[in-house]
């Protein structure tokens, strides 16, 4: 019987022949991320030590992976404390892939990852953060987990009692029209799916669309399919995926891509062509209340904010600054736009992108996650409606439960500053 | 048995659970004090002790979805409320596991805050109606971890018998 690409991924490293959905095995690590939860983390990882008379030392630093990027620069002293401990505790141990509040290295965690060339293909990644599912864009099976489970991994080197997820194969056609992003395809799927239609399930990628999608695209469905429940998306390694690591990512040893069986079996397959999308709104408060735009057009917004783990890579940089460029963010409205790395910022700088923004008054903020999950720069007074290019509208989200978010690509939250009110992109003249 | 003190719908996020402005807050003897923090009545109830542990929680399909911070289940441990829900997010039930909360996943499940439940592995009987809910199982490889009090003990047994 043929495997899917993630049952593979697990047979491999968990050394046996072959898995189907349903075994439960108990796969090595190779990549494990946390961020400022890393504090809890090893809170956890103390108490696993406490009384054995052991040493508590993690069994890999090579393979752990920690990125600031939740609060960052620090929004108060409970943080910076964390932080503090995280640096003491990287130190200590020897941990390299650390990535601190920094202009030159710095950035969110589902970016930084990618483009350090720290994923391959095949690899088991697990995060404490549940869009850890963005690195299936990359070929490998990546999935989110709790701190206590992370300081599990930290101590055996393999997550336990994995069960091997059913697979959806999603086989995406069509070229996408002007305006129409990655973004709109995810949240048309997801309010196909509904936020618990794939939950303990994998969503497998496919299709001529997605073989000629960017891995900045693909990380884009691979981290929002967790908004369907999925344990994770992936997009099985091709052309695209070696060329983003050669050449983005700087990666110059061996990779092995690992595709799935012609004769793999999955519990369902959903067929989407994108010729005929139009842009998606996620509507207040479940990421699945998607909409088609025409429903949502005229409605006031007083924030956009364009960035996150989701939205904040360079090609969404430039669809927005190709709709805003010499034109104004409405006078009710603020504009916050989040590079998602460092990196990406002075990328974006050479190109002219951050001072056209900023002509156009929006302002342009260190890379992180922003206000995406309501901590700082940038939460919502009471009543106040923002349109943002990030993953999630849950009540409260942006920091208020008296406020709305809606859910967006780059180009529709530019059009919509310009105007100050959700407007279609492919209307122009705004 | 236990009174429901709380009836929820689908898609209760961990947002709702524990709010994303208090995760600087970790520790699970720090984290009880914002439960549900925004759902003000519940919260003050919990905070002045009116809601006695072992009350349940009960929610439709999809309870805990979102973020994986582990705070939106020390922070509803620490008060021992029982979750009683028709299905569970796949983060927050791994995570409910591993420290070891009481939740049930009970597919059909039918009740309204004030009814007592008498909860046990296998069935919830909703004494004020008199019907019986048939109890999903969870899988036996996660019964181990049930089993041996959490995760941290049964990580802490296996990490001993690696280096004997």
């Amino acid at each position: 019987m043929g495997m899917t690409v993630v049952e593979k991924i697990l047979a491999r490293a968990a050394g046996v022949p072959a898995v189907k959905a349903g075994d439960v095995v108990e796969p090595k690590v190779d990549l494990a991320m946390s961020h400022e939860n890393g504090a809890l983390v090893m809170n956890q990882f103390k108490d696993i030590y406490e009384g054995t008379g052991r040493e508590a030392r993690p069994w890999d630093p090579s393979k752990i992976a920690i990125i600031f990027d939740h609060r960052v620069p620090a929004e108060g002293p409970k943080t910076a404390t964390n932080h503090k401990k995280i640096r003491d505790f990287v130190g200590k141990h020897g941990i390299k892939k650390f990535h601190d509040i920094r202009g030159d290295r710095g950035g969110i965690c589902h970016q930084i990852l990618p483009e350090n060339g720290y994923v391959r293909p095949g690899y088991v990644v697990v995060g404490t953060d549940s869009h850890t599912t963005s690195h299936g864009a990359l070929g490998a099976f990546s999935f989110g987990i709790g701190a206590t489970e992370m300081a599990s991994v930290w101590t055996l080197g393999v997550a336990l009692n994995v069960e091997v997820p059913p697979t959806i194969k999603v086989n995406v056609t069509g070229a996408f029209p002007k305006f129409i992003a990655p973004k709109d395809l995810i949240l048309h799927l997801i309010g196909k799916l509904t936020a618990q239609g794939a939950n303990f399930r994998v969503i497998e990628f496919h299709g001529e669309t997605i073989a000629k999608m960017s891995t900045s695209g693909r990380l884009v469905i691979c981290n929002m399919s967790v908004e369907a429940g999925a344990t994770s998306g992936i997009v099985p390694a091709d052309a695209e995926t070696m060329r983003y690591l050669r050449d983005e990512a700087g990666v110059t040893d061996k990779i092995e891509a690992v595709t799935p069986d012609a004769d793999a079996v999955y519990e369902r397959v959903v067929d989407i062509d994108v010729s005929a999308l139009v842009p998606q709104i996620a509507c207040p408060h479940t990421v699945d209340n998607v909409k088609p735009i025409s429903e949502l057009e005229g409605k006031k917004i007083q924030q956009v904010v364009i960035g996150s783990c989701t939205n904040g890579r360079l090609d969404d940089l430039q669809a927005a600054y190709e709709i805003i460029k010499g034109k104004k963010v409405a006078e009710h409205t603020r504009m916050l736009i989040f590079p998602a790395s460092s990196r990406i910022y002075a990328q974006a700088m050479e190109r002219g992108y951050v001072q056209e923004f900023m002509k156009a008054g929006a302002v342009v903020m260190n890379s992180g996650c922003g206000p995406c999950l309501g901590i700082h720069q940038g939460a919502l007074g009471d009543d106040e409606v923002a349109l943002a290019t990030t993953n999630r509208n849950f009540k409260g989200r942006m920091g208020n439960p008296k406020s709305e978010v809606y859910l967006c690509s780059p180009a529709v939250a530019a059009a919509s500053a310009v105007t100050g009110v959700i407007t279609d992109p492919r209307k122009g003249g705004n | 048995m236990g009174k429901v003190v709380l009836k929820l719908g689908a898609d209760i996020s961990t947002d709702d659970i524990y709010p994303g402005r208090y995760m600087a807050t970790v520790l699970p003897t720090e984290t009880p004090q914002f439960c549900f923090f925004d759902r003000t009545e519940f919260n003050t109830q919990l905070k002045n002790k009116q809601i006695p542990q072992g009350s349940v929680i009960v929610a439709d399909l999809n309870f805990g979805c979102g973020s994986s911070r582990e705070q939106a289940v020390s922070t509803i441990k620490g008060h021992e409320l029982v979750i009683v829900a028709r299905s569970i997010a796949r983060i927050f039930l791994q995570n409910a596991i591993n420290l070891g909360l009481n939740i049930i996943i009970c597919p059909e499940i039918e009740a309204e805050v004030g009814h007592e439940l008498e909860v046990s592995k296998d069935k919830v009987v909703n004494k004020t109606t008199g019907k019986t809910f048939v109890n999903e199982q969870l899988p036996a490889a996660r019964q181990a971890i049930i089993d041996a009090g959490g995760l941290i003990p049964y990580t802490r047994k296996l990490m001993l018998e690696a280096t004997k």
